[in-house]
C-alpha cells in the first residue's frame, strides 16, 4: 500500500499481524480459533492460509496453558503473539500473566524476560452479557512488569504491534470489542507508533475529558456536543494504561483546569479512580472544580439492551458532568 | 545491562569448579556424589534457617535427591530446565554453583536471581534454567512453551518439567499435558511424587493417584519408577529423554519418592506418623547408591570421607562467599522490572 487506504480497526489489527509474521520468523500467532475459524472477531481471517498452521495456531480451550506457553515460548527465543478471545476468558490466564510473565524479570533479578505480547477484546455495546463484556483492562494496568495498551484508532491498532513486539517484557493489548468495525485511514505501510505517550484526540481550553479504548469515541462525541454550547473540550486519549503517561495527564489538566474521567470499567479501584487521585496529588491548587468521573455501573453487565446503554458511559453522561463542573457556562 | 559476573566466584574466592559441573555421563558414583552436595547444602540451609539467616519459605528436598540427580544426568547443556518452589536440587544438578544460591537465600546481590528470588526462584539462563515457579503446577505451560519454540526454531532439544504429585489436581497439569501430547512437543514430564501435597495425602487429593496412569490417557507413554534409586531415575529418564529428543512427543515420568523433613520449615508434621517417615528413611536414596557402590568395589570408606570433605570444603567456600556478599542497594529497588534498555 502506497497510499493511505480505508480500512476497519479489524483490518488495522490483522494488517499489523501479518506485517509483523512477515517481518520476523521468530513471531507467530496462537489462540482459540485464530486459525481455521478467522478469529473469533474475524481480526485473523485469512493469516492461516498465508502463514500455514505453524505459525498461526489454533489451540485448545486452555487460556492458562497458552498464555503460559507463550510466556515459554518467548524465553526460549520466540516473539509469539496470543490472541485471548475476550478480557473476561483472560482471568482463567491471569495467574500466568501476573505471577510468572509478569513477575520474572524481577523475580531472576533482570536475567530473564517475557518477550510476549496479549492480545485481547474487552467492553460492553454487543448485548453479550456479563461474562463477555467487561472491562478489566485496570486489573492488568495495576501489575508491575506489564505493559498495556488499548488503541483507539485505526492507526494505533495498526502501529502499536510491532513496538510491543519489540519490547523485551510482556505487553497487553485490549482491543475495545465496539471498535472493530470502525471505520478510517489504514496508514501506509508499517509505521509503527509510540507506545509511551497518550496523545490529544481533540484540543480545548475548558476542561479535559480522560478516555481510552472505547470511551474515547464517546468522549469525542461529547466533545462535539459541548463545542456547541461555547465548551471547549480537550479529550485525552491515555493510549497507554500501564506506565501512564501522567506527564500528559497533567499538563492537559493544568491547562484547562478542569477533568473528566471517562472509563467504561468499573468506578471502584479502578483506572479513573488512579487518573482522578494523581491529578488531585499533583495539581490540586490548579484545578477549577473537584475531578469528576464517568464510569461503568457497578453491576456484571447486564444484557438488555436498554440496561446495557445505561451501564456504559454515554456521551449525554459525559456533556452532563461537564456540565456540572464549568457551571453552566 | 546488569553488570552481573558470568560465573566466577565474586572476588575469585576459590568454590571448587569440579563438583559443580554437570554429572553428564552416567557414573554412579558421580551420582552418588551429586545427591551428598545437595543432601549437604540442603542440611547447611536448614542450620542458616535456625540462625535466622536465611528467611522466608525454604522448602528443603531430602529424600528426593535421586530424581534431581537421576534425571539431570540424561540431560545435555542443549536441554531446558523447568522447576518448582523446591528446586535447590534442580538447580545443584543442572550446575549452578553453590554459591550462586546461597547468596540468592541470603538475599544479596552476588545471589542467581540479585536478591530478588529467594530459595523458590532460582534462573539461570546460561543453563536454560527457568525457574523456580512457587504456583504449583505453573511451570508446566512454561515447559510447553519452552519446548514449542525448541521445536519451531529447530533445535534437538528436550525440556524437562518437574512437578510434585499436588500439581496433578491442578487444571494447569491437565492442560499442558493436553496441549503438549496434541502438539507432539518435546517436553519430558517429571513428576516427584512424594505422596503429600504440603500435608494432603495423594489418596485424599487424586481420585486416580497413580499419575502415570492418567498421563498415559493424554497419550503419552508414562511409567513409574523407583525415585529413591538413583541409577533407576537415570536409566527410565535416559530413554524416555531420548524418545522425546528423537520427536517422539512428550513423555511423563512418575517418580516415587519421599520428603524425609516437613513441606517448609513452618511445617509442624501433624499430618503423618513417624513410624511412615522412618520406613521411608531406609530407603534413603544415598543409602541405596552408597551400599551398591560399596558391593560393586567403587565406593569404600576412605572414598566417601574424601567425597565428604570436597562437599563439605565447596558448602563452606559458598557460605563463605555469600556471607561476604553484598546486599543490593535499596536504591536499586525498582530495578528489573522491565528490561534496563526498555523502551
Amino acid at each position: 500500500m502506497s497510499a493511505a487506504a480505508p480500512a476497519t480497526y479489524r483490518e488495522a489489527v490483522r494488517e499489523a499481524i501479518r506485517e509483523a509474521l512477515r517481518r520476523d520468523d521468530r513471531v507467530f500467532l496462537m489462540g482459540e480459533d485464530v486459525g481455521r475459524y478467522g478469529g473469533s472477531y474475524a481480526v485473523s481471517a485469512g493469516l492461516l492460509e498465508e502463514f500455514g498452521e505453524e505459525r498461526v495456531r489454533d489451540t485448545p480451550l486452555s487460556e492458562l496453558t497458552f498464555v503460559g506457553a507463550g510466556i515459554g515460548a518467548a524465553l526460549a527465543g520466540m516473539r509469539p503473539i496470543v490472541e485471548v478471545m475476550t478480557i473476561n476468558f483472560s482471568l482463567l490466564a491471569l495467574d500466568q500473566v501476573v505471577n510468572t510473565a509478569a513477575a520474572m524479570r524481577h523475580m531472576s533479578g533482570g536475567r530473564l524476560g517475557v518477550p510476549l505480547v496479549i492480545r485481547m477484546a474487552t467492553g460492553g455495546g454487543r448485548q453479550v452479557a456479563a461474562q463477555h463484556s467487561h472491562s478489566l483492562e485496570a486489573w492488568y494496568a495495576h501489575v508491575p512488569g506489564l505493559r498495556v495498551l488499548a488503541p483507539a484508532t485505526i492507526e494505533d491498532a495498526r502501529g502499536m504491534l510491532w513496538p510491543a513486539l519489540a519490547d523485551p517484557d510482556p505487553v497487553v493489548i485490549v482491543e475495545h470489542a465496539g471498535l472493530y468495525n470502525l471505520r478510517g485511514e489504514l496508514p501506509p505501510g508499517p509505521a509503527p507508533v509510540d507506545i509511551a505517550s497518550a496523545a490529544v484526540r481533540r484540543p480545548g481550553r475548558d476542561v479535559t475529558l480522560v478516555a481510552h479504548g472505547g470511551t474515547v469515541a464517546v468522549a469525542a462525541e461529547a466533545a462535539g456536543r459541548l463545542a456547541a454550547e461555547g465548551v471547549e473540550a480537550e479529550v485525552l486519549d491515555l493510549r497507554v494504561l500501564r506506565p501512564l503517561d501522567r506527564p500528559a495527564i497533567l499538563a492537559s489538566a493544568r491547562r484547562t483546569r478542569r477533568v473528566v474521567v471517562v472509563d467504561e470499567g468499573w468506578r471502584t479501584c479502578g483506572l479513573s479512580a488512579e487518573v482522578a487521585a494523581h491529578v488531585a496529588e499533583e495539581a490540586f491548587y490548579e484545578l477549577e472544580a473537584p475531578v469528576a468521573r464517568v464510569c461503568g455501573a457497578e453491576v456484571p453487565m447486564p444484557y438488555a439492551g436498554h440496561l446495557e446503554r445505561a451501564a456504559m458511559p454515554q456521551a449525554d453522561d459525559v456533556v452532563a458532568a461537564v456540565r456540572g463542573l464549568v457551571g453552566g457556562a | 545491562m546488569t553488570g552481573r559476573p558470568a560465573d566466577g566466584p565474586p572476588g575469585g574466592a576459590g568454590a571448587p569448579a569440579a563438583p559443580s559441573a554437570p554429572a553428564g555421563a552416567r557414573d554412579g558414583l558421580a551420582l552418588w556424589r551429586r545427591m551428598l552436595l545437595v543432601r549437604r547444602f540442603e542440611e547447611t540451609c536448614a542450620e542458616l534457617y535456625a540462625a535466622g539467616r536465611i528467611r522466608g519459605f525454604l522448602h528443603l528436598y531430602v529424600g528426593e535427591e535421586a530424581v534431581a540427580a537421576g534425571a539431570m544426568a540424561a540431560l545435555g547443556p542443549e536441554d531446558a530446565v523447568v522447576a518448582t518452589y523446591r528446586e535447590h536440587a534442580h538447580a545443584l544438578c543442572r550446575g549452578m554453583p553453590a554459591w550462586s544460591l546461597m547468596a540468592e537465600m541470603l538475599g544479596m546481590a552476588e545471589g542467581c536471581s540479585r536478591g530478588r528470588g529467594g530459595s523458590m526462584h532460582l534462573f539461570d539462563p546460561s543453563r536454560r534454567f527457568y525457574g523456580g515457579n512457587a504456583i504449583v503446577a505453573a511451570g508446566l505451560p512454561t515447559a510447553v512453551g519452552v519446548a514449542l519454540a525448541d521445536r519451531m526454531r529447530g533445535r534437538r532439544a528436550v525440556t524437562a518439567c518437574f512437578f510434585g504429585d499436588g500439581a496433578v489436581a491442578e487444571g494447569a497439569w491437565h492442560e499442558s499435558l493436553n496441549l503438549a501430547a496434541l502438539w507432539r512437543l518435546p517436553v519430558l514430564f517429571l513428576c516427584e511424587n512424594n505422596r503429600y501435597a504440603m500435608g494432603t495425602e495423594i489418596t485424599r487429593a487424586l481420585a486416580e493417584p497413580r499419575v502415570a496412569r492418567l498421563a498415559a490417557r493424554y497419550g503419552m507413554p508414562a511409567e513409574a519408577v523407583d525415585g529413591m534409586d538413583v541409577e533407576a531415575v537415570a536409566d527410565a529418564a535416559g530413554a524416555a529423554a531420548a524418545r522425546v529428543r528423537d520427536g517422539a512427543g512428550p513423555a511423563l515420568l512418575e517418580l516415587e519418592t519421599y520428603r524425609f523433613r516437613a513441606h517448609s520449615m513452618y511445617d509442624a508434621e501433624r499430618y503423618r506418623s513417624k513410624a511412615e517417615v522412618a520406613r521411608w528413611r531406609r530407603r534413603d536414596p544415598l543409602t541405596v547408591q552408597g551400599d551398591r557402590l560399596r558391593a560393586a568395589g567403587a565406593l569404600d570408606d576412605d572414598a566417601a570421607a574424601e567425597a565428604e570433605r570436597r562437599v563439605a570444603e565447596e558448602i563452606a567456600a559458598a557460605v563463605a562467599i555469600a556471607s561476604a556478599g553484598t546486599p543490593e542497594p535499596v536504591e536499586d529497588l525498582l530495578r528489573f522490572v522491565h528490561a534496563e534498555e526498555a523502551l
